[in-house]
């Protein structure tokens, strides 16, 4: 009955949708205050449609009702709660219902927060919103319905992929999804400001908070997603390249350029085509992605719904959302009028260089992910071929290198023109940093890869500059402590943010070097009781226990890892085997300090009677590898920070002169001249 | 000049939109085996000589090792996705009697000897390919990819893309029949 319910709201916000997309858009372009006041009310109720729908799915999820297909299909009895719950969105259909949840959630939060949008634009934006839900509202209800039921109930399910179930992924994807939809934020309001032919700093201060919002979300997501292939897969590793890891890393970084972009367009009115151009390539990044995990073309471990049906009908979903977005840019972007004028030297100039790299970025990453789609397309299905971390590595590297020496240079520029002289008199602390960190690090690793000594000191650059440019802001040994601290809480919170976005990728850099360049692993067999010495460490096998969980068993292992005779710590790891999904995942023993990761990971038992009582241990050594993570949270934190801003809490000034007055619900409102 | 730089993103777009939908609908692409045809098969397989990944992993070989026995030469590494996908098959492959060579390309040693440890190494002897010099000299175009080398070191067959069970069934196993009765 429940579950009927929820179909039933589905349709209903199917239909609401219709309506939102069309009538406060014709409503827009009559200048009919009445029609466009539709697309408020639609918008919050499909929301609350949607909400209704999802509880539907999470009830039969929570009482195992196994007469629904997609429960039957992921979950079981057995399985305890946190993964009955997580598991409505470990699916396809579950996760296209969340998708369509937050897009709907995104739309009435505008709806409910924008009374300072000029309604033109606000029921512009929603109707974009509306088309987006409406496409993938069709697709869910058409293709995959999470309600279809099955007669005769089974009496037990096929249970979760055993690999998702963990504690940090059951957050990892509604954390993501809020990030890749809430760049469909930014994509209607370029849509609608394409539409109304005005792109003006206003525009720009609307738009940053949702992209600000998205990004800091996507940020945790991925570092959530990065976190959980390390710890869960027993590899050792935190990033693959995956093409399902891509698909999440490219709207990062477009989203990157964006928040970037969008700076300018509202400080200084210039870069408008291209911030518009950015905002759409976002969101499309966003949607590919979908297109890519969802439709099975590309192979991967992430991938979990395969169906050429499905596949056509997203591509279709694409061809027409990201297809008429960049046309509708053809045309109307040559009209656009260019803004503030700037030398090359400024801050304007600094962030050009920051998108121009980005974006060079992005483009690298969706080369490599599309490269054996195209090749496989043009050569007949001739030739299939994975690009690896070699390709990567050998391509994103160096972009990023001189990306990372700009993000401690650009917050010293000036608006319009920037004087390099004072920029790099401010400098010399990055400079004597990094010169100390390449000094310390070849003296401390003398062996090592010979780029890392470079690696880390970009890390002290980024990391000295953005505190020098931080400390110069608040006047920080230059003036008394009490003025300092005075000027330090008077700093705007995006300021701040900024600051502690920047100190988090130089903290993020360090991890990523220590993790690659000095990490040691020890792969060996050990019986119980057996010491084996490596990586600086002695390892012993302790003991193998076998047992139970809630729906699976395990073996377990008691690794002790010696230094110098002493002990540094006991740890525990485990391989459990799932019954229902035949499969087995690993638990890694991780001991942390903040320096480095201890891991350690049982692997297989001996097949042969010689070695049945050994298993295969790896143990690795990972420098710094906590940094990554710590890192990603501190991007995360600076990105709250700066939402949290006075400015986007006030709201955008009203607009110029020649627009329309903000919100008179009883007049008629002109149409805006285009 | 501007009106031509925007419309640029469009036309881009139409043209990936145009291969995925290509990828979608053509159900039948692995199925066809005359498309693109390697220039080397029926070739002598050029000259190389490859050192093993480590002391305990058995390997280093060159062409004249492979000369005197039909021979399956696999290229692969532990960064690729689908060569894991083909490794059971390749395993059953060995399994058989038949005899397996590796080629691991662009890999670490440290990343190869765990991979190989973690699946199984079913390969007679592999060689290490670490600037993929040798990859090149065969044409190769992507990991991973399998050749036939028969009796007299010439190239029999060449397969890129993973092998699946239709692909063992359909061309590895008649090419490698067709190898070792001719």
């Amino acid at each position: 009955m429940i579950a009927e319910i929820g179909q039933y709201v589905l349709i209903a916000a199917l239909v609401l949708a219709g309506v939102q997309a069309i009538v406060p858009l014709w409503g827009a372009a009559r200048g009919e205050a009445g029609l466009m006041a539709v697309g408020d009310r639609t918008a919050i109720a499909q929301a609350v449609a949607l909400l209704i729908a999802f509880a539907a799915l999470t009830h039969g999820f929570v009482t195992s009702d196994f007469s629904l297909s997609v429960v039957f299909q992921n979950s079981h009895s057995l399985k305890p709660m946190l993964y009955k719950v997580s598991g409505v969105w470990g699916n396809h259909e579950g996760s296209m219902l969340l998708w369509v949840l937050v897009l709907a959630l995104f739309s009435a939060a505008v709806a409910l927060y924008g009374r300072n949008l000029p309604p033109t634009l606000k029921a512009r934006v929603l109707s974009i919103q509306a088309m987006i839900g409406f496409a993938f509202l069709a697709f869910i209800i058409f293709t995959s319905n999470p309600f279809a039921r099955l007669t005769p109930a089974p009496l037990d399910g096929a249970g979760l992929n055993p690999l998702l179930q963990d504690p940090g992924l059951a957050f990892h994807p509604p954390l993501l999804y809020l990030g890749y939809v809430g760049f469909s934020m930014a994509f209607s309001f370029a849509i609608a400001a394409l539409i109304e032919g005005r792109v003006d700093a206003a525009w720009g201060r609307w738009v940053r908070p949702w992209t600000l919002a998205a990004w800091t979300f996507l940020t945790g997501g991925i570092a959530l997603g990065s976190w959980w292939a390390y710890y869960e897969l027993g590899w050792g590793g935190w990033w693959f390249w995956d093409p399902v890891e891509n698909a999440s890393f490219m709207p990062w970084l477009f989203g990157t350029a964006l928040l970037h972009s969008s700076i300018v367009v509202e400080k200084r009115d210039a870069l408008k085509s291209w911030t518009i151009l950015l905002a759409i390539l976002t969101f499309s990044m966003s949607l590919l992605g979908t297109f890519l995990v969802r439709s099975g073309v590309l192979t991967s471990v992430h991938a979990f719904a395969t169906d050429p049906e499905r596949g056509v009908f997203i591509l279709a979903i694409l061809a027409i959302t990201i297809g008429g977005a960049l046309t509708l840019f053809a045309v109307r972007a040559p009209g656009m009028k260019g803004g503030g004028l700037f030398a090359p030297v400024s801050r304007e100039g600094a962030l050009i260089a920051n998108n121009m790299l980005l974006t060079l970025a992005a483009a690298t990453v969706l080369l490599g992910t599309l490269y054996p789609l195209i090749l496989e397309a043009l050569s007949g299905g001739e030739s299939r071929v994975s690009v690896g971390p070699p390709f990567f590595n050998a391509t994103f590297g160096p972009i990023m290198v001189p990306l990372v020496l700009l993000v401690a240079v650009g917050p010293l520029m000036a608006w319009k023109r920037g004087n390099l002289r004072t920029a790099s008199r401010k400098l010399i602390p990055a400079a004597v940093a990094a010169i100390l960190a390449i000094a310390a690090t070849f003296l401390a690793v003398p062996d090592g890869p010979g780029l890392a000594p470079f690696a880390m000191g970009l890390a002290a650059w980024l990391g000295a500059g953005t505190i020098a440019e931080w400390g110069g802001r608040i006047k920080l040994f230059s003036s008394a402590p009490t003025v300092s601290l005075r000027r330090l809480s008077g700093q705007p919170r995006s300021a701040s943010g900024m600051t502690l976005a920047h100190l988090g990728l130089a903290v993020m850099i360090v991890g990523i070097t220590g993790s690659s360049a000095w990490r040691t692993e020890l792969v060996t067999t050990l019986s119980p009781g057996q010491t084996v010495e490596g990586a600086g460490y002695a390892v012993t096998l302790e003991s193998v226990t076998e047992g139970r969980g809630p729906n699976y068993s395990f073996e377990r292992a008691t690794l002790l890892i010696r230094e110098d005779g002493k002990l540094v710590t006991t740890m525990l790891t485990e391989r459990r085997f799932f019954p229902v999904a035949n499969q087995t995942t690993t638990e890694a023993g991780i001991r942390t300090t903040l320096l480095s990761d201890l891991y350690g990971v049982i692997g297989e038992r001996g097949r042969t009677p010689e070695t049945a009582n050994a298993w295969t241990v790896r143990f690795f050594v990972n420098p710094l590898v906590p940094w990554i993570w710590f890192g990603a949270l501190l991007m995360s934190l600076g990105g709250f920070l700066s939402l949290s801003d006075r400015r986007h809490r006030v709201g955008a000034p009203r607009r110029a002169a020649n627009a329309p007055p903000a919100n008179p619900p009883s007049q008629p409102i002109p149409a805006p001249a285009e | 000049m501007r009106r031509l730089v925007v419309i640029l993103p469009v036309l881009l777009f139409a043209a990936l939109l145009g291969i995925m939908a290509a990828l979608l609908t053509d159900g039948e692409r692995n199925n066809d085996p005359s498309r693109l045809p390697s220039p080397l098969v029926g070739k002598t397989a050029p000259v190389i000589s490859l050192p093993a990944i480590a002391e305990n992993i058995p390997g280093g070989f060159s062409t004249e090792d492979l000369k005197g026995h039909v021979t399956i030469v696999n290229v692969f590494a532990s960064w690729c996705i689908p060569c894991l996908a083909e490794h059971p098959l390749i395993t059953k492959l060995a399994a058989d009697g038949a005899r397996v060579y590796g080629i691991n390309h662009r890999d670490t040693a440290a990343d190869a000897t765990t991979w190989l440890r973690r699946h199984g190494n079913p390969y007679e002897a592999i060689g290490a390919d670490t600037d993929a010099r040798a990859s090149l000299e065969w044409g190769v175009t992507g990991v991973p990819e399998t050749f036939i080398i028969d009796a007299n070191g010439k190239i029999a067959y060449k397969h890129a893309g993973p092998i699946t069970p239709e692909v063992l069934e359909g061309k590895i196993l008649p090419k490698l029949r067709e190898a070792e009765g001719g």
